[in-house]
């Protein structure tokens, strides 16, 4: 790639995803700095909540953890963790909700607790957190991950945060809001769910290729028709994400 | 009437041995903000045992309180070094059996404390379709009377002490905090018994002025400690910041063989209390760790006398 990284590829693909006016519940490291460049840029009134309880925040520097005091200071109203959960994620309050996870399947799904068998775990990992209510409660599902095979397999060891399940009627089925994950980005490009909930290929950023993004997907990865190439990030966007938003390039490394 | 006011006033080192007894429910409060380290500490110290330890995010705190053999259960919901990684002393006991895990989501976790909190044995929450219910028999599921939709519910959940970290209180228990208020009230009302540290203890004219930031009032704590910088190294709004260079080194210090040993020699047995391990830390980290005031403006209650 010429000029920038994949992880600044990443983020500004996110950015441009959120619109002005929109209510996103946050996550720290890339989600962080995706919306930080969304409000910098097209969507100024983007309402940024975090899941420790903060409601419009406005952060001086990058947060290194969610419950970051640099959150608070200048934010427009703080809650407890029942509220921030119940009145505005479970009532729908949310637009866009932001994930990662080590594992996301063909159909969304995502897994962060277990990779093996949850009882005799190959790998454990931290767990749901929020991601269960953030993935079945807002209006529409974002997720950031690099590509890789172990990260896009056929389905999740562990279901964290529910995708569509095995098909987007099974959503429905389950009781869950929204449209779930409307696209997955990763360092390759971005896929998104087709009538059916299984992810494809909509757009390589670029410099990649089908070729290699099929090589990193644990399905036999179908592309739309009309896939496109994203926009390399612009030297405004660019500027932003490492003067102000990360200047010591704790998340836009590689 | 405040006949149980006066003696509520005492060191950590005595409400933790008042208070925390063997094999009981522990909740050290806290998202992130105000997480009550100089009291884990104490317990480690004091070497109570059979802990099951509760808290939504495990923190450093359960980390350090597994590693030092405190604990027999941990219940939670996020169980990772928050920015940075995992909890290796956390792994390994799961890995070895010798810590029982009850896992769920944050929001399932602060649900079960608040229908702790309000008196109820049980709460609903919409479904979220995940695999927790799968593995963790304590969810279950009930059909709403009213609209005929199916619910997941957890259980309440009354620990049998929480442990609370404030900005300040008065010598009665009155507590006021504020920033990130994460689950402390629902602790609170939740336990059966309540120790409140803070970094300040003012008048009871100051916490009177302004009683919207009151979170927990006296009748409902046990025990008031005057103990600074009890969070590092979490924080406390206002006071000081947040320690991440800290949190990251803990993921290196865990990774050297003895290293979690090493700290809590050095850290936990080594120091007599919480005085002692802030001078420790000496004035480069305490140079570090402060923070430039922001103060709120008042408001007006009006006057009624």
């Amino acid at each position: 790639m010429e000029g920038y990284t994949s992880s600044e590829m990443m983020v500004v693909a996110a950015a441009r995803l959120l619109r002005d006016g929109e209510v996103v519940f946050v996550g720290i490291g890339q989600p962080n700095l995706a919306c930080n460049l969304a409000r910098r840029r097209h969507a100024p009134n983007l309402n940024l909540i975090y899941e420790a309880g903060i409601i419009g925040a406005q952060p001086a520097r990058l947060p290194l953890s969610i419950g970051d005091p640099c959150l608070v200071s200048g934010a427009a109203a703080v809650c407890s963790m029942y509220e921030i959960f119940a009145f505005y994620l479970q009532n729908g309050r949310i637009d866009v909700g932001f994930l990662g996870g080590a594992q996301i399947d063909r159909y969304g799904n995502i897994n962060a607790t277990v990779i093996g068998d949850y009882a005799k775990p190959r790998v454990r990992l931290p767990g749901s957190g929020g991601a269960a209510e953030i993935a079945a409660w807002a209006h529409r599902v974002l997720l950031l991950t690099p590509h890789q095979p172990r990260r896009f397999p056929e389905r999740c060891d562990f279901i964290t945060a529910a995708g569509y399940l095995r098909g987007r009627h099974e959503r429905q089925a389950a009781g869950l809001r929204g449209d779930g994950p409307v696209a997955v980005v990763t360092d390759l490009g971005i896929l998104a769910p087709d009538d059916s909930g299984e992810l494809v290929l909509i757009a390589l950023h670029p410099g990649a290729t089908l070729e290699q993004a099929r090589a990193n997907t644990g399905w036999p990865l179908r592309a739309a028709p009309d896939l496109r190439t994203t926009e390399p990030p612009t030297a405004e966007e660019l500027r932003l994400l490492r003067e102000e938003l990360d200047p010591q390039r704790i998340y836009l490394k590689g | 009437m405040s006949s149980y006011a006066s003696n509520k006033l005492m060191t950590l080192r005595e409400a933790i041995a008042r208070f925390v007894h063997d094999g009981d429910t522990v909740y050290c409060a806290g998202f992130t903000h105000l997480i009550p380290f100089a009291a884990g500490h104490e317990i480690i110290r004091q070497r109570r045992r059979d802990l099951v330890l509760a808290r939504a995010t495990p923190d450093l705190i359960y980390d350090q309180m597994v590693a030092a053999g405190c604990a027999r259960k941990l219940i939670f919901s996020w169980g990772g070094n928050p920015g940075v990684g995992m909890l290796r002393a956390v792994r390994t006991a799961v890995e070895s059996g010798r810590l029982e895990i009850e896992e769920y989501s944050h929001f399932a976790m602060i649900t079960r404390l608040t229908a702790g909190a309000a008196g109820l044995p049980f709460l609903p929450m919409r479904p979220t379709g995940n695999d927790l219910p799968r593995v963790n028999p304590q969810y279950r599921t009930v059909r709403c009377p009213y609209t005929g939709m199916d619910l997941t519910t957890v259980p309440a959940l009354n620990p049998d002490v929480a442990i609370i970290h404030a900005q300040r209180a008065d010598a009665q228990g009155n507590t006021q905090i504020w920033g990130v208020i994460g689950e402390q009230r629902e602790a609170a009302f939740a336990a059966k018994r309540v120790i409140v540290t803070v970094e300040e203890i003012v008048p009871s004219e100051v916490i009177r002025s302004d009683p919207n930031r009151t979170l927990i009032p006296d009748f409902i704590i046990s025990a008031v400690v005057h103990e600074p910088y009890a969070a590092h190294p979490s924080y406390t709004q206002g006071y000081y910041d947040r320690d991440n260079p800290f949190y990251l080194a803990w993921d290196q210090l865990t990774a050297e063989p003895g290293g979690l040993e090493r700290y809590l020699e050095e850290w936990v047995y080594g120091v007599p209390d919480r005085r002692t391990y802030w001078e420790k830390l000496g004035p480069e980290v305490h140079a570090r760790l402060a923070v430039q005031p922001a103060y709120s403006q008042p408001v007006n209650y009006g006057r009624f006398d």
